[in-house]
């Protein structure tokens, strides 16, 4: 009787949970359904107000990958985003390791000002320096290069991986540092050697939050870049594949979808990491 | 041709005994400190305070794209404050911002009290859950953006099917307070994993025996919720807050990407009329007098962050 009873109990509490959870798991997944959806569907289906929007009745078409095969920078587009994601990430992981050591370790005059400095910076959104930004990008003569991105990125990349690693060196004991240096290590052979291998994860948390908020940066790649050459894959899927009135709906879905999948194969296979580096309260949102 | 040490050592290079004194010096704590920060203190005084300084100065002259301008006091300020748009503007921030950062708060956490149950494939629904907000946001608004068309808009489509709407429903982006909710959804949808997953872990911080203890006193659930939880999350949901509050604030791809601030600047944000004012219209010095208009919140933030962290 009673474990009939407490059966009955954990079913009703599991049917609570799923039934509570279900609507924010379709609100949440439901665009990147129909994006999928509207890329494979035919023109003829996509505009006819009599179909059934939700999925594909009258077959799938590859029309909508083609456009933006052959009719777009779109490849260009990609190999921007992945140059600049990368060469940014790897800049400023090495500047922050080397801020975030020294601030997290390191005893000496203003350390505590530096520490709030890159907090404030940290704070910063893109959307309050973007003009001022856009006058040096042309001063340094790289405006309309996707240097520009890689020059401007590190502005929002450094304070937060500074800040994300501080956390972490903290973490890891001070003896061992301590020992090193009494066996005759060098300062940096010692972080390089000692700190860093122990950091590991901390880095890897923030080398693929810098790639997402880099890869998934609008205003900047946005304002900085007009010529299609030097778009970002974000950007020239936004911007250019709207022509004067025409929406390109089915390839706007397609270039949304491919545009995603690295943010999307690097979050499935890092899940754990993306959800610690989150709760580690030191993410933009 | 070959240099050999001589030549070094005659040239004035330094030799061992320099280098060694040379490594001395940089094994000093507070020189090697100094020396790990400055790339970072570098980039940040370069390409962070310099063009603050520069927006300022901006917003201060009549600074076009292309021609240097002239200094001109607070003018830009008094026509800003003098402009419908604007005030309009600041009026459509306050709501974005305030009913935004409510709803994410309240089902944020909603949805952190469900995800900490015990459930089959918590991984996968985790995961499923903070997708939005690691998906780039120009490219998911693209297919909120269709979701929303003036014609095919499966919103309209389901809630007409469903009895909630009449036909033909209405136009979502093209109507001032459909504008204006549209914009929020986006928002909420993409803001709330960051709560959820931040509150999350809050949750899980709160030790066991404060629920038990509240239980042997008899304490219903929503008691226990009100008196246990919510008091222990406070430290969480404070901060969660005051983050989601500037990136609110000064959200643009969201609103850039549905209505470019339409229609009739009903949606305009300060960051999309600073873009509209000073890259489309070419008025540098007006766009970075009205983006200079996010400094007070972030000041603010910046304040109460600070000054919680020192309570820590």
């Amino acid at each position: 009787m009673a474990s009939a009873a407490g059966r009955n109990q954990r079913l009703r509490s599991g049917l609570y949970t799923y039934s509570g959870l279900a609507p924010f798991v379709f609100f949440a997944l439901f665009p990147f359904y129909f994006m999928l959806v509207t890329s494979f569907k035919s023109n003829a289906e996509l505009y006819n107000l009599k179909a059934i929007p939700f999925w594909i009745q009258s077959g799938l078409t590859g029309d909508h990958y083609s456009l933006l095969f052959f009719k777009t920078d779109f490849f260009v587009w990609m190999k921007n985003s992945l140059i600049i994601s990368v060469v940014a990430t790897g800049v400023s992981l090495l500047i922050s390791i080397l801020a975030g050591y020294s601030l997290a370790r390191l005893r000496f005059a203003g350390v505590a000002s530096f520490g709030t400095a890159v907090f404030i910076t940290y704070l910063v959104p893109p959307t309050l320096l973007f003009l001022p930004l856009s006058q040096v990008v042309v001063w340094l003569g790289i405006s309309d290069t996707i240097w520009s991105l890689i020059v401007t990125y590190p502005t929002f990349l450094v304070p937060f991986s500074t800040w994300l690693l501080m956390g972490y060196f903290r973490t890891i004991p001070k003896e061992v540092e301590e020992c090193a240096l009494v066996d005759g290590a060098s300062r940096m052979q010692t972080l390089w050697r000692i700190v860093l291998p122990m950091a590991v994860p901390g880095i890897v948390c923030a080398a693929l939050f810098g790639f997402t908020l880099t890869w998934n940066e609008f205003i900047y790649a946005l304002t900085f870049v007009s010529q299609t050459a030097s778009k970002t894959a974000v950007v020239g899927v936004t911007a250019d594949l709207i022509r004067g009135d025409i929406y390109y709906w089915g390839s706007l879905m397609a270039g949304a979808v491919l545009a995603s999948v690295p943010i999307a194969v690097v979050y499935v296979v890092f899940l754990d990491y993306y959800v610690s580096g989150l709760t580690a309260g030191a993410v933009k949102g | 041709m070959a240099v050999g040490p001589r030549v070094l050592e005659a040239a004035g290079l330094p030799g061992p005994g320099r280098l060694a004194r040379l490594h001395e010096w940089w094994e000093q704590e507070h020189v090697f400190g100094y020396g790990l920060i400055m790339p970072a203190l570098l980039l940040l005084v370069c390409l962070v305070a310099y063009p603050f300084g520069m927006a300022i100065y901006f917003s201060l002259s009549d600074y076009w794209v292309g021609s240097p301008g002239t200094f001109i006091g607070f003018e830009n300020y008094r026509q800003i404050l003098a402009s419908e748009t604007f005030r309009q503007a600041v009026w459509n921030s306050f709501v974005f911002t305030i009913i935004a950062v409510v709803l994410k708060t309240v089902l944020g956490i909603w949805l952190a009290m469900l995800l900490i149950r015990s459930m089959r494939f918590k991984r996968a629904i985790r995961g499923a859950v903070l997708l939005p907000w690691v998906i780039p946001t120009a490219l998911s608004t693209l297919a909120w953006w269709w979701m929303f068309d003036s014609l095919y808009s499966v919103v309209n489509w389901t809630a007409i099917r469903l009895g909630i709407l009449s036909a033909p429903g209405p136009n979502w982006l093209g109507q001032a307070s459909y504008a204006m909710a549209a914009v929020i959804a986006v928002n909420v949808w993409r803001g709330l994993p960051f709560f959820a997953i931040t509150v999350l872990a809050g949750l899980v911080s709160i030790p066991r025996e404060f629920y038990e203890a509240a239980e042997v006193d008899g304490a219903s659930p929503w008691a226990r919720f009100c008196h246990v939880t919510l008091p222990l999350l406070k430290p969480v949901i404070a901060v969660v807050v005051l983050f989601s509050t500037i990136f609110t604030f000064a959200d643009f791809n969201i609103v850039w990407v549905l209505t470019r601030g339409g229609p009739m600047n009903t949606t305009h944000l300060f960051a999309t009329l600073a873009y509209q004012v000073g890259l489309n219209g070419g008025n540098l010095g007006q766009g970075a007098a009205i983006s200079l208009f996010l400094f007070p919140m972030l000041a603010a933030v910046v304040f109460f962050q600070l000054r919680y962290i020192r309570q820590e």
